[in-house]
Formats: structure tokens, sequence, C-alpha cells
């Protein structure tokens, strides 16, 4: 027995279960002793000779195991890989800032029911100003410095669109009231320097029906700072302004405090500029085949790069869209980093 | 619109301060640009004089002052030349913050001698640069008073952004007007006044426009004024218009100005001695041009209004005055006019002839028709006491157009768009305030002043209560909710490109977003750079070509990356291309580009930038957009700016749902790319929309408990044969039992003949009922190997 747990390696181990357990071994020649025993010294030695196998049995399983343990364990021990070598190429790529916005945008206003509208880049001057209450010579257009389109073959005048509001037009002639759309999308103007790009994105707000109200409006506009900034409470100041499309008009100012470089939402005693809205224009209602006698409604306009660069602190405008990988990949999205109301807009 | 603080006050009456009027300014829709408060800026400095200056015992630049602030008598260490007794300058106490320099200031020890604060120069008052000695008050000032106020500097000057809509704002009296409304203060009213004629104006006004087109200039008016002398106007005059911006010129011009930019009155002062006869106004006509008083020569079209003498246009009708009749510091006899021009009229031959003028800004904006006259008078008044004088009767052609419009007006309609409740009381005077007429109640008829022609229904009169009553008294009030639990906002294609940018961006392409417009010679390459999308008014010579494909943006943007050191570039763009420039002629396209090669990794398993990888690329994203990616058909060969044979199309019919491979080498020379360049592009809105299903539920799986077997086989084919010629083929052998053929090897070289290659594929045999035979399994292996010999000619290599 006591050779057997000593035993050095399998090989011997096998050499001591065939030496007393194999069909010429101790033991099996002490069971065949049993055959020529009278029945009483049988009785003896039979139980005695098997506990003595079994014994035997056990204490070669219980070797065997320790040395398949110990094999195992040292082959192990050679089998090391250096884990601070690279793993396979994780792709890293990411999602364009205003692409997360916009999609933060749907999040937000799908909450309310706000379905997203889409129209085309190239506009008609009917859509883009004139059923916008722009008719031509308006001192207003002076404000969209236009990208007009050569002549079309067929002698068409087109441009880019200066604004989202066009889907406004097309949204209401296509649909009755009640109506709630978001449209978010692609604006040109001729304009470029540090805090212009002649490309960039709105989002315009769309509500029509016979009883939303400037109440309403500035409800949701304070509705949506808060969840778009991610912040409890942030103070707002509407102002009086001008749009041909909207009366009464405002522009909206949040809350922020810009000292020490930063911009930060929610605190401070400075005002920053985000937003302009107000109540659609009865001629405009009007124009789009609304009767404004029975129906009334608000819209608003969001720059989506501006809102970026609000809320993630992007300095600049300009590099949005010239793909520079290393300004991709820092002010990107995660893949799956989707914008939704309830886990966070975003991480 | 800039304005001081007692230019302000000339027209209001009030107490407020800069703060309070730009705060109430913003509130009604005057949104104040900048408040440049000097004396608020400077409100620590002082005006002290300078009691002894003795040298310094430590320093030979240096003084020692003693100086009396009003208060006490101070030490200061001066460095300035012009330090000595007697000097009335200013002062900074201790602590304050010098803005010219910077820092706040501190009792220092400069050399040994204590310093209790600083005499100043004009660049540490941010005043100028001036910084060779400290400044030295003329006149005589206490000591202790405030400097600002010694510097003629307590008077804020206040930006406000005028909206275009608010012709009647472009003066500070229609400023004043508006405040005034608001609750801030009285509006001074001028005393009516006219000058009495000396005599007939020997200038005859007079008006001449073709039937119908009356209103390019309603009503003109003028006047001669003669034995004037012209020169600089007095320094109140001067100040006031240096407040505004403006620059003086000399008392006929300023006093113009004055008129312009006080009252909204643009008038123009001929020197009477150039003028030939009598003035009209009337249209230019065909070949006419006139030197105007920017100095540049401009031709003029039959649509622009002039004003004319008998030989030729004077002036360019409510835009600038021309540059031989204009007034010079020789000028004694003027013809001072003040006329009514169209705003939209004014406005386009200001954009045509490409000029911006005070004018222009305010005709065409609309100003005050009833202010014509008024203006005219204040004028002659204002020349007579600064230049002398006399003035002849009035010219007067035409009269003042009819601009009464009645507006039926019910108060409610302020509860019904505004959302809140204010009493028709209320209502009513804000309107008046505003200088509106009502009659009536209940319904008001209400009738806009002379100088809001902008006013014109219900809401806009809604708009005036508002803005005046405050929009920030509206109470927020929540919207209903259609629905407790939110729906579905987004199309099936919004959806869709939702889905295809992030299978894109998991795959690590980053997101690009690039202009729609891009150089015409790259837009050419790809199919595009024809008129019809060309911008007629680019911003730059290469942003001029609606995009007919969005690889070139991308093939640009990876050259770009490459340039800045970056060898491997993965960029998509999901964006819209353009069939033409009409509205609607654009589609929605993912594409993306892996340029150059791959960073190296140890286990050597990159993915090279090959036909492959794009392949790979384009089916992921159609699969994530698509359920039917998986096995829709795919064709050798893209777009030209493809490589013809390391390219394909997927395609269910004639219209390509995606093109992918390598970049044709011509395309990589004119992009600048290095390395191996694939790319893809996905046009998402061919992709067939999925069939409205009234559930979603899902067909029933169906896996078996028994053993599915593999069997492999190598086919030696004709070198055109194509690999799903292959697969099909085995497939087809038996429908029911295959369940999958997937190929795992190519070979070609030594043991296969030239010209063919050998494909392995491994079949994947499925028993449905019970466990095949062997028999059975090699039935099904004969019948695999028959079929693609027939389909393909293929036989099983040995």
């Amino acid at each position: 027995m006591q050779q057997i747990a000593a035993a050095p390696d399998g090989r011997a181990l096998e050499d001591l279960r065939v030496g007393a357990l194999g069909k010429k071994g101790t033991i099996a020649e002490l069971l065949k002793t049993l055959g020529g025993m009278s029945p009483e010294q049988r009785k003896i030695q039979g139980p005695l000779f098997n506990g003595l196998r079994d014994r035997a049995a056990e204490a070669i399983a219980t070797r065997k195991r320790q040395l398949d343990d110990e094999a195992l364990e040292a082959r192990l021990m050679t089998e090391r890989v250096d884990v601070t070598l690279p793993a396979p190429e994780i792709p890293e790529g990411s999602i364009h800032p205003v692409s997360h916005v916009r999609d933060e945008l749907i999040a937000i206003f799908a909450d309310l029911d706000f379905r997203v509208a889409e129209g085309p880049d190239v506009e008609t001057d009917e859509y883009n100003f004139s059923k916008l209450n722009i008719p031509p010579e308006h001192p207003a257009r002076q404000m969209h410095d236009t990208f007009y389109l050569k002549p079309q073959p067929d002698g068409a005048r087109t441009l880019l669109r200066t604004h989202t509001s066009p889907v406004q037009v097309r949204t209401m002639l296509a649909q009755k009231p009640p109506i709630r759309i978001i449209a978010p999308g692609r604006t040109y103007r001729r304009d470029y320097d540090a805090t212009h790009s002649p490309m960039f994105h709105q989002v315009e707000g769309l509500v029509v029906d016979s009883e939303t109200h400037l109440g309403h409006l500035k409800w949701i506009l304070e509705e949506f700072c808060k969840a778009f900034f991610e912040l409890p409470a942030i103070g707002m100041r509407l102002r009086p302004s001008y749009f041909p499309f909207t009366e009464p008009s405002m522009e909206v100012d949040i809350q922020c405090d810009r000292s020490g470089g930063q911009i930060r939402f929610g605190e401070g005693r400075d005002w920053m500029e985000i937003a302009g809205a107000g109540m659609v224009h009865p001629r405009v209602l009007e124009m789009c085949g609304v009767d404004p006698e029975h129906y009334q409604g608000y819209a608003f306009g969001f720059g989506i790069d501006r809102l970026a660069m609000l809320k993630y602190g992007i300095p600049d405008l300009r590099p949005f869209f010239e793909s520079d990988l290393r300004w991709l990949r820092h002010y990107g999205f995660a893949a799956l980093d989707v914008a939704a109301l309830h886990e966070s807009l975003s991480q | 619109m800039k304005f001081s603080v007692s230019w302000l006050k000339e027209h209001l009456d009030t107490a407020a301060g800069a703060a309070a009027i730009a705060d109430a300014a913003t509130n009604i829709g005057l949104e104040v640009e900048s408040i440049d408060d000097k004396a608020a800026k400077l409100a620590a400095f002082t005006v002290a004089r300078v009691v002894s200056a003795e040298p310094h015992p430590n320093a030979d630049r240096l003084r020692v002052c003693r100086v009396d602030t009003g208060k006490e008598v101070v030490q200061v260490v001066c460095g300035a030349p012009n330090a000595r007794a007697g000097l009335t300058g200013v002062f900074a106490p201790p602590g304050t913050w010098i803005p010219g320099s910077d820092f706040a200031l501190k009792i220092a020890t400069i050399r040994g001698v204590e310093s209790r604060g600083m005499l100043c120069s004009e660049r540490e008052l941010q005043l100028s640069e001036e910084h060779d000695g400290i400044i030295e008050l003329g006149g005589d000032f206490a000591p202790g008073m405030p400097a600002a106020t010694a510097l003629g500097l307590n008077d804020a000057v206040i930006d406000v952004a005028v909206t275009p809509n608010r012709g009647d704002c472009t003066s500070v009296h229609g400023v004043a007007r508006d405040l005034a409304a608001a609750n801030l203060g009285v509006l001074k009213l001028r005393p009516p006044s006219s000058t009495p004629g000396k005599f007939e104006s020997p200038v005859r006004a007079s008006l001449d426009f073709p039937s119908g087109k009356e209103n390019a200039c309603p009503l003109f008016a003028g006047r001669v004024v003669r034995g004037l002398r012209n020169g600089p106007s007095p320094q109140w005059l001067q100040e006031r218009l240096k407040s505004a911006g403006l620059r003086p010129i000399s008392a006929l011009v300023d006093v113009t100005n004055y008129v312009s930019h006080g009252w909204g009155r643009p008038l123009h002062a001929f020197d009477a001695a150039k003028l030939q006869g009598h003035m009209r106004a009337r249209f230019a006509r065909q070949g006419e041009t006139i030197l105007a008083l920017d100095g540049k020569e401009y031709a003029l079209d039959p649509e622009m209004t002039v004003i004319a003498d008998d030989a030729a246009p004077r002036s360019i009708g409510g835009v600038m005055g021309g540059d031989d009749s204009g007034c010079t510091e020789a000028t004694t006899e003027i013809f001072l006019e003040s006329a009514l021009f169209d705003p939209v009229r004014t406005a386009r031959t200001g954009r045509m002839l490409g000029i911006v003028s005070d004018a222009r800004y305010r005709f065409e904006r609309g100003v005050d028709p009833e202010f014509v006259i008024p203006g005219l008078e204040l004028a002659t008044q204002l020349i007579l006491e600064i230049c002398g004088g006399e003035a002849s009767a009035l010219a007067v052609a035409g009269r003042v157009p009819e601009w009464r419009r009645h507006i039926r007006f019910d108060p409610a309609e302020v509860n019904r768009l505004g959302g809140f409740h204010l009493a028709d009381t209320e209502i009513a005077a804000i309107l008046k305030r505003l200088g509106f007429e009502l009659r009536d109640s209940g319904p008001f008829e209400v009738i806009p002043p002379s100088w809001r022609a902008d006013v014109h229904d219900k809401a806009d009169l809604v708009e005036e209560v508002v803005r005046i009553h405050g929009l920030g008294k509206v109470p927020a009030t929540p919207m209903s909710r259609p629905y407790a639990i939110a729906r579905p906002v987004t199309t099936e294609p919004q959806r869709g490109a939702s889905l295809a940018r992030r299978a894109l961006a998991a795959r690590g392409f980053a997101e690009a977003v690039h202009y729609s417009f891009i150089p015409r010679a790259h837009a050419a390459m790809f199919g595009g750079g024809d008129d019809g999308r060309q911008l007629e008014n680019p911003i730059s010579a290469d942003l001029d070509s609606l995009r007919p494909s969005l690889m070139p943006s991308l093939l640009a943007a990876a050259s770009r990356n490459q340039a800045r050191g970056l060898a491997h570039v993965r960029l998509f763009e999901l964006g819209v291309q353009f069939e033409s420039g009409i509205p609607g002629a654009q589609s929605q396209v993912a594409a993306g580009i892996r340029a150059g090669e791959p960073p190296r990794h140890w286990r050597r398993a990159v993915v090279q930038p090959d036909a492959f990888a794009a392949k790979a690329d384009a089916l992921a994203a159609l699969d994530a957009v698509w359920t039917g990616a998986s096995s829709v058909p795919v064709k050798t060969g893209a777009a030209p700016w493809y490589h013809p044979g390391r390219s394909g199309t997927i395609a269910t019919g004639p219209k390509p749902l995606a093109w992918f491979g390598e970049l044709h080498p011509r395309m990589s020379a004119a992009f600048d790319l290095k390395g191996p360049v694939s790319l893809f592009e996905i046009f998402l809105d061919a992709i067939p929309a999925a069939k409205a299903r009234s559930s979603k539920s899902r067909p029933k799986l169906e896996a078996s408990d028994l053993m599915p077997l593999t069997r492999d086989f190598a086919f030696v084919v004709d070198g055109k044969v194509t690999a799903d010629q292959v697969v099909k083929a085995a497939r087809s052998a038996d429908r029911k039992l295959i369940e999958a053929v997937e190929l795992f090897d190519v070979y070609q070289g030594s043991g296969v003949a030239e010209g063919k290659k050998s494909l392995a594929i491994a079949v994947t045999i499925q028993p449905r009922e019970r466990t095949l035979t062997e028999a059975e399994i090699e039935a099904i292996a004969q019948k695999i190997v028959s079929t693609v010999a027939k389909a393909t000619g293929g036989v099983l290599r040995s």
C-alpha cells in the first residue's frame, strides 16, 4: 500500500497494479488459493482477501487521480501566454454628434407623439419662402442668404432650403390637423466663418390643432430643454422677435454661466439663445390649406449642430463637416449608445 | 441701431439707467446686443490732483507724488514723464481692476517707497493705445468726482438689433416710443413747428411716374435754403452722431443724419448751385448712370426710382445721393429733399446695385408716411439754427398715401392664441399706448398708427399685446398626451437608416457628415457635374456642384486623413445624393470606405480593404435594414469608379440595392489615396418595403432532434464558374435534406490544371424523420456530385 501511494508516475503505478491485481498478481494468486480451502476457512479468508483486493484497487485509483491532477497542473504551467498581447481588433466606429443629437431630439419628442417628417433639400421658392409668408423683396430674405441652382432644363428656379420650415408647408398640404411633427434635416445658407457653415442642420417642430396656444409652446420648450440638457431645472427667457411665418414670434434663451471659459447650463446669470419659435402665422395656415379660424398652433426651430456644440462642449462648428478621424472619434458616440428616455440620452 | 442713453432721453422722460433700459428693450423685442457703459466700467476711477512730485530717492525715472484724491492726500510712485505738481489726472485706488493692464492694483513698495494707488494712462483705461504719459484732464474738475464724467464718457451706448418688420424702431424716437408703451417712461413729443417760407422755392418738385406705378414715390417734398454757411457741426451734434457710430462730416450732412437716426426720416441735401432746373422723382432711363456719394459709378435701370434735375439723375431714390450735387464746405444754397419711397422697390434697387446705406435700411423697412413734411421742417429749423440762411416755402408733389387699415379684433384672440386671460381694458390700454386707435368694444375696430405698416391682422395685434404685457408672464401649460404610452414616430425607411448607421459604426466605421455640394470636377467623375446640379452662387468655386454620389466626399476625406498621417481610414456617411436639381430628385444612401493598409497585428488576421471586405460591409448594413439580404443575388461589376473585375452589384431587379468592391486605380490616383481602398454604396430607397404584417408572431422553430452530418466535397471547375453556381447546384441536389452548403476553400495551382480551380464545399445534411443509413447518405453524395457536374462541369477532385 505504501508503494502505491508513493508510485512516482503512471507507469510505476500500472506495474504495481499488474503486480497486485493482474491475472498473476499477488492478490489474484491469493484469491486463487480460496478454491482449495475448506468452507470454514473460506468463510474467514474470503472477506479478508476480497477486502485486500478492494483496498488495493481503491488506493491505485486514488493515486491515479493524484498523478493525473499533478500532470494536468504541470501541463497548464507550461501553457502560459502573454495576456498583455493585443487582442484581435476591436472595431472603434462612431456615430456623428449630429446623428446622435438628432436621435436624442426624436426620442424626446416621440414621448409626446411628434412624428418625424422629412422633405427635400432642393426646394422651390414657393415652399421655402412664399408659402411661409416671405414674399419676394421681403427684407427677411436678407436674413437667409440663399443658394440658388442654375436654371433647370425646363426653366424652373430652385434653391437649397434655407431652413427646414418647408417641411411644415409640405406636411400641412398633405395632412389634416391635428398635426404634431418634428422635421430634422440639412439646411443651407451662403455663410462661412468661425460660427457659420454653408450647410448645417435644423430641427423644426410644428403643432396644429384647435387648441394649442403660446402657453403650450412655452411648456414644450421648457420641458425639451430640461430633457435635452438632462437637468432637473433650467431658467428660460422668451424674447419677442420676428419671423415672417410666426406671429407672435420669439427667440428662446436659456440660463447659463460663462465664467471660467466654459458654458454650464441651468446655473449662472447669462443667457444663451437656442431657438426661434412662435404661433404659426394665420397667413401661413391659410396658404397651406388650413383654416386659421378653426386651427392654430406653434412652430419652433433649433440648430442641431448648435445643440450638439452646447451640450457636448464642442468648440467649433466647421470641423463637424471636415471628417478628421481624430475629431470624429473624440466627439462621436459609440454604436450602441442609443439615445433613449428610459435609460439616458447619452453616456 | 445704436444710441446713447442721453440721446434716448431727448425722446423719453425716464429715470431708468442703461441696464434697466436695456432689459426693458429686450423684453419687448428690441434685442440689446451690447451696452457700452464706460461710466460703469470706470466707476472706481476718480479725478485727482498732483500736489507735489519729487524725484524718487532710489530711481532716476520715477517720481514720488503726493496726490489729492478729494478724500485724502496719498503717496503715489509714478513713472510717467509728465507727472508733475498741478496736473489733474485720473486716479485708481488700491484694489481697482485696471482694464488695460488686466490686473488688480495693490498697495506696493516700489524701490523702497510705498505707493498707494496709480495715476493712469489712456491705455490703462482702454480708451486708446496712448501710454507715453498719464492722462491730463483739461478743464476744471474737482478731485474725487468720477473720472468718466470728467472724460465725457458718462453716456452709455446701447446697441439694439431691430428685426426687419420694425421699421418704426430704426430711430431713437421709435425706440423711445416703444419703451414708453412698456411704461419705462413718458414719450416726449416734439412741438409741431413749421418755418414759413421767405420766398417761393426756385426749384420745383414734381412726380413723373407711369400710371399704376405712382406708389414708387407718392410724395416728394423739398425746399431751398440759401445764404447758409456749411462747416463743422456743433459739438453736441457731433457727440450725438459719434455715440451712434456715425462720422460727423459737415453741418448740413450731420443734420440730415441726426434727423434720420433720431427720427427715422431720411433726407437729402443737394447743393442747389450744382442743380440744373427743377427736381422730379421718376424712373431711371435705360443707359443712365450716376456717380454716387460712395465714389462709385452705378448703371441704373428703368425699375429704379431717381430724383433728377432737368439734366440728369442726382440721387438714387431712397438709397444714395449723387456725388456731383453733394454738399461741400463751399455750399451756400441747398435743395433739401424729403420723399416717400416704396420699400419693395428700394430694396430691389439697393440689392441690384449692391449699396448698403442708412437710407436704404430705413426705406426698405418702411418709414412713417406722416413724417415726410414734419421731418423736413425739423431739419430746416436745425439748418437755420446752425448754418444760418433763409428758407423758401415748401415745394410739394403728391400727397401722403392712405395708410389707415381697420382691423376687427376680438380681445378673446389674446386668450385663444396666447393662452392667458387679460382684461379687455388692459388689452385696449396696451394698444393705445402703442399709438393704435381703438373704436367700439367687444370686438374692437383697431387702426394701427402710421408708423406701423407691419401690423395687418389679429395675430399681429395679439403679438403687440403679448410683447408689451410680457412674454415672461405667459403661463406654461402642459400639452395633452394623445396616447398614454408613446407610439412609434418614425417611418420604416427612417428606422432603416438608423439601423444601417449603427451596424456600420459597430463594424468600426466612423460616421462622417459632408457638404451636399462638392467640386464640379469631382461630381463629373461620378456621373454629375451637369448644369442642372450647379449652384448659381456657390460659396467658393470648389463647392459648386450638388453631389451625384457620396463617394467623392468620402474619398476626399480619406485622402485628407491620410495626408495627416492616418494610414488606415474607415469612414461612412448616411446622406443624400442628387439625381438632378429639382425638388425630390434625391435619394438616401449609406456609403463607406476602407482606405490604406490596415494596422499590422501579431496574429496577422487583419481585414484587408478588398472586394470581400466591401461585400461583408455592404451585406452587414443591408442585413441590418432588410430581412431579404442573405439570399439576394450578386453580379460582377458596379459603377465606373469601381475596379471592373473586383466589384459587385447586389440587386433583385433592375435597380441596384448596393455596389461594393475595390476602388478603380484611376480614382485612387485622382484622390491621391495610398494603399488598397474598398468601398460600398447601399441605396436605402431601393430596398423593398417589408410586407405589412398583422402580427409580429414568428413561424414555429423547426429544430430537429436528429444529429446533422457534414460531408466535404472538392470540385475542379473551369476558372469562369462562380462559387455561387457550385453552391446552388449542390443545394438543389436534395432540397429536403440538404440544409446548408458552405464554400470553405478555393485552390488554384499544383495539382489543378491551368485555367481550372478547385472549390471545396461542406454540405450539411439534416435527417428529418429518422437517422439515415450509410447507403442513403452515399446516394445523396452521388446526387450532389452529379448535379454539380451537370450544372457546372465540375468533377470531384481526386
